[in-house]
């Protein structure tokens, strides 16, 4: 294979402090029955990367059970396959890392033994299907240094802190802005997909620690932008950016869209771990609109433009409407949500009414009981 | 060290199952898919892996592409295993000579070498064709208990349908002392499920004095059990309570998928202290439209709803388009139910097309029986399947 993947569990785990209290940002539920490192990790499997690390910093026992051997990504391999790499220190170094820069210095011995020419390297903020085979062909075409993939966004599509835009002519990049507030422009904003030559990157590393560098976008990209080739390649397809709480309720309701489903699944290659529920039964009074519903669950109560996940009990004359509600959480009789972000394993009592708004859902944490 | 196995179980998968028609032109009875997700073979399979056996042979003969493909190397019952774990077992050439399985005993004689390699003391039989979820150890333990060479599983049935059975006649004790095939007037109500326990070295005692028998049919029913009863062996009947199924015919697999559905099923496969595991497939959840209408019916991951379904069971990637009603029926994995088609009381096998304003089946109360509808067929436009009709080659439009 011509190159190795690289995916950072926990960059951006700021964007959703919420969700990561427990978990990596890759280990977030998405979707019914998906981690938001199902698609990065899909996307590598279907571009023929078939050696993968990730790299991850603190809180991934949850990212751990759920990619296990990498059997169910086929990357359960003798050669490479996928392996979970933890900070890596001594002695005389041994604070966690801070940044991507400080990250990569951790695994310089993965990407030592890795004989793959070219990297991949993506982040588990966003959800698309980007072939990652076609990046690095407009890489090698290009002659490139690094290429860095982008979104068109128009600004209302975008809401987000910290977020990183290019200027772009004849598919260099040219300029590099931050947003630390909301981008009030449309913009190609960056999806935190880069390609470049193994060998450059283990130089970048290098030069890096000698010089105190840490920053990959401020004191690599920005810094070279004459110097060194840097490309953009544009991500036509759908790409939803989990930059906040509200981001991550919006991408969800995303999915009930027939095309963007199609898009997303429609060739069913996003692989994820494959845990045994029976199917999903549906009781006589149970009424059903619009919502994406796993197995395992017992749906007698009324369900509305909602995301359900596995093993989620909706008992008789419990109302969900616009609702995210993930496994294992239990829905009392006749308690109403509206606009809910329910976490695993929490207990609505019978008759509870909560709700958020559209703009603003509400989230209950973890196995809280209502 | 030398390596061993308290017990090897041994499941003849291997019948072709005529009564099930069009389901098993092209796949073997224990591949039929049941329940939505799971296939026959779960069962037993979940049986063995949940009782702490991890040797599984799987004799195969009736066409075994599926089944094989299925069963693969094991994994998804957790029976991929340095040593044990499950096999398919084929029929196989030999030096002097080479055979098909010829029956049910035939089969295990011929694998008695797989079977010596664990050097167990046990060996249970079991067969792909029943739907029930059994705790084997604690029938290995009684037959241990007991002291017994074989002991039989039976459930007590209906004495209008003991005919269909093998009847145990036992005494007090439990021990058998007549064993009656199919009799036509059974003396008692107690059947053999098909589930035995031997001892591992009268098994193969008996196994090879039978292979040499020109007037034995190498059958286990048949010939074994009557041979070791009239020999004077200690067999025992292991009474079983709890849901049994013999799925060996298109109305008994209905009738067991339907006891998955209701408030209080029959048959719980959602019991989470005894998991079915199965090879699940790999699909987004599934999506139910604006329109549809679900009542009291199970559907898998995959299947996209815009119709009606109404006590009924869809495996997964199951399609039902707006304004097409499913009733009373199974819907086997890939099958797209198009526009207004109305599907009643019929089991459709999987990746089958019904058109635009079919209509398959009729009625439950019409007493016409089940429409089956083999898979990978297609049902043209405005096409009519009647009641109780087996359909095993595409219908173009309009036609019946």
């Amino acid at each position: 294979m011509r190159a190795v993947g690289i995916i950072f569990s926990n960059i951006h785990d700021d964007n959703v402090p919420e969700l990561v209290r427990e978990r990596t940002l890759g280990s977030i539920p998405f979707g019914g029955r998906y981690r938001l490192i199902d698609f990065p990790l899909s996307n590598m499997v279907n571009s023929g990367i078939d050696t993968v690390g990730i790299i991850t910093k603190s809180n991934y026992q949850s990212l751990m059970d759920h990619v296990g051997s990498g059997k169910d990504w086929d990357l359960a391999r003798k050669d490479g396959g996928v392996i979970i790499l933890p900070p890596y220190g001594n002695n005389a170094n041994s604070s966690l890392y801070t940044s991507r820069l400080e990250a990569l210095k951790g695994i310089t011995n993965f990407l030592f033994r890795a004989d793959e020419e070219y990297v991949v390297m993506t982040d588990c903020d966003a959800v698309s299907r980007i072939n990652y085979n076609d990046v690095i062909e407009y890489h090698i075409r290009n002659k490139a240094d690094i290429t860095i993939v982008y979104k068109k966004l128009e600004k209302q599509e975008y809401f987000t802190k910290n977020a990183t835009t290019f200027d772009i002519e004849k598919g260099r990049i040219t300029g590099v802005k931050y947003f630390e507030h909301v981008v009030d422009e449309d913009a190609n904003v960056c999806t935190n997909v880069f390609v470049m030559k193994k060998s450059l990157l283990q130089n970048i590393v290098i030069e890096s620690i000698s010089h105190n560098k840490h920053h990959f976008m401020e004191d690599i990209v920005s810094a070279n932008l004459k110097g060194m080739k840097i490309m953009g390649y544009e991500h036509k397809g759908f790409y939803a950016g989990i930059t906040s709480l509200q981001a991550y309720f919006d991408s969800n309701m995303k999915l009930l869209d027939k095309d963007v489903k199609h898009e997303v699944f429609g060739d069913r290659s996003v692989f994820t771990k494959i845990r045994d529920s029976a199917p999903t039964k549906y009781g006589k009074s149970a009424i059903i609109k619009n919502s994406m519903i796993a197995d395992g669950c017992i749906i007698e109560g009324e369900v509305e433009n909602s995301i359900i996940f596995r093993n989620v009990k909706v008992a008789r004359g419990a109302v969900v409407k616009n609702s995210i509600i993930m496994q294992n959480t239990v829905l009392g009789e006749n308690s109403t949500l509206n606009c809910i972000i329910a976490d695993k394993n929490v207990v609505i009592r019978d008759r509870k009414v909560l709700s958020g708004s559209e703009n603003h859902p509400f989230y209950i944490g973890k196995g809280i009981m209502i | 060290m030398i390596r061993k196995k308290k017990c090897v179980a041994m499941l003849l998968a291997g019948g072709q199952g005529s009564r099930l028609y069009a389901l098993t032109s092209i796949i073997a009875k224990p591949a039929v898919s049941f329940g939505g997700k799971y296939r026959i073979i779960d069962f037993p399979l979940s049986n063995c892996v949940n009782s702490g056996i991890d040797t599984v042979g799987v004799l195969t003969q009736y066409q075994p592409m599926l089944l094989n493909s299925y069963i693969g190397n094991g994994q998804p019952w957790d029976l991929d295993r340095t040593f044990g774990g499950v096999h398919t077992l084929p029929p196989y050439q030999g030096k002097t000579s080479s055979d098909w399985y010829k029956g049910t005993a035939n089969a295990i004689y011929q694998n008695l070498r797989f079977i010596n390699q664990f050097d167990p003391d046990y060996v249970l039989i079991l067969s792909g064709d029943h739907i029930y979820k059994m705790n084997y150890s604690l029938m290995i333990n009684y037959h241990i208990l007991n002291g017994a060479d074989c002991t039989i599983a039976a459930i007590d049935v209906p004495i209008e349908e003991a005919s269909r059975f093998g009847i145990l006649n036992t005494r007090e004790d439990g021990s058998i002392y007549e064993f009656e095939e199919k009799p036509k007037k059974p003396k008692s109500t107690l059947a053999s499920m098909g589930i035995y326990v031997f001892s591992a070295k009268k098994l193969q005692q008996y196994l090879e004095e039978d292979s040499v028998n020109p007037n034995s049919s190498n059958d286990f029913g048949k010939d074994i059990l009557p041979r070791m009863l009239s020999c004077g062996e200690k067999m025992m009947a292991y009474r079983f309570e709890g849901y049994w199924k013999d799925v060996g015919t298109i109305e008994s697999l209905y009738e067991a998928n339907m006891d998955l559905l209701g408030d209080n099923p029959k048959f719980d496969v959602t019991d989470s202290s005894w998991k079915i595991q199965s090879r699940s497939p790999l699909a987004p959840p599934q999506y139910i439209g604006d329109d549809a209408k679900i009542d009291n019916s199970i559907i898998m991951s995959g299947c996209e709803i815009f119709g009606n379904v109404e006590n009924s069971v869809l495996s997964s990637a199951v399609t039902v388009k707006k304004g097409a009603v499913v009733k009373n029926s199974i819907i086997m994995a890939d099958v797209t139910i198009e526009e207004d088609a109305v599907i009643e009381y019929s089991i459709i096998d999987e990746g089958t097309i019904v058109k635009k304003g079919a209509k398959v089946g009729s009625p439950k109360d019409a007493g016409k029986g089940i429409a089956v509808l083999s898979r990978g067929i297609e049902i043209g436009e405005g096409a009519v399947i009647d009641g109780g009709a087996m359909v095993d080659k595409s219908v173009a439009k309009e036609g019946k």
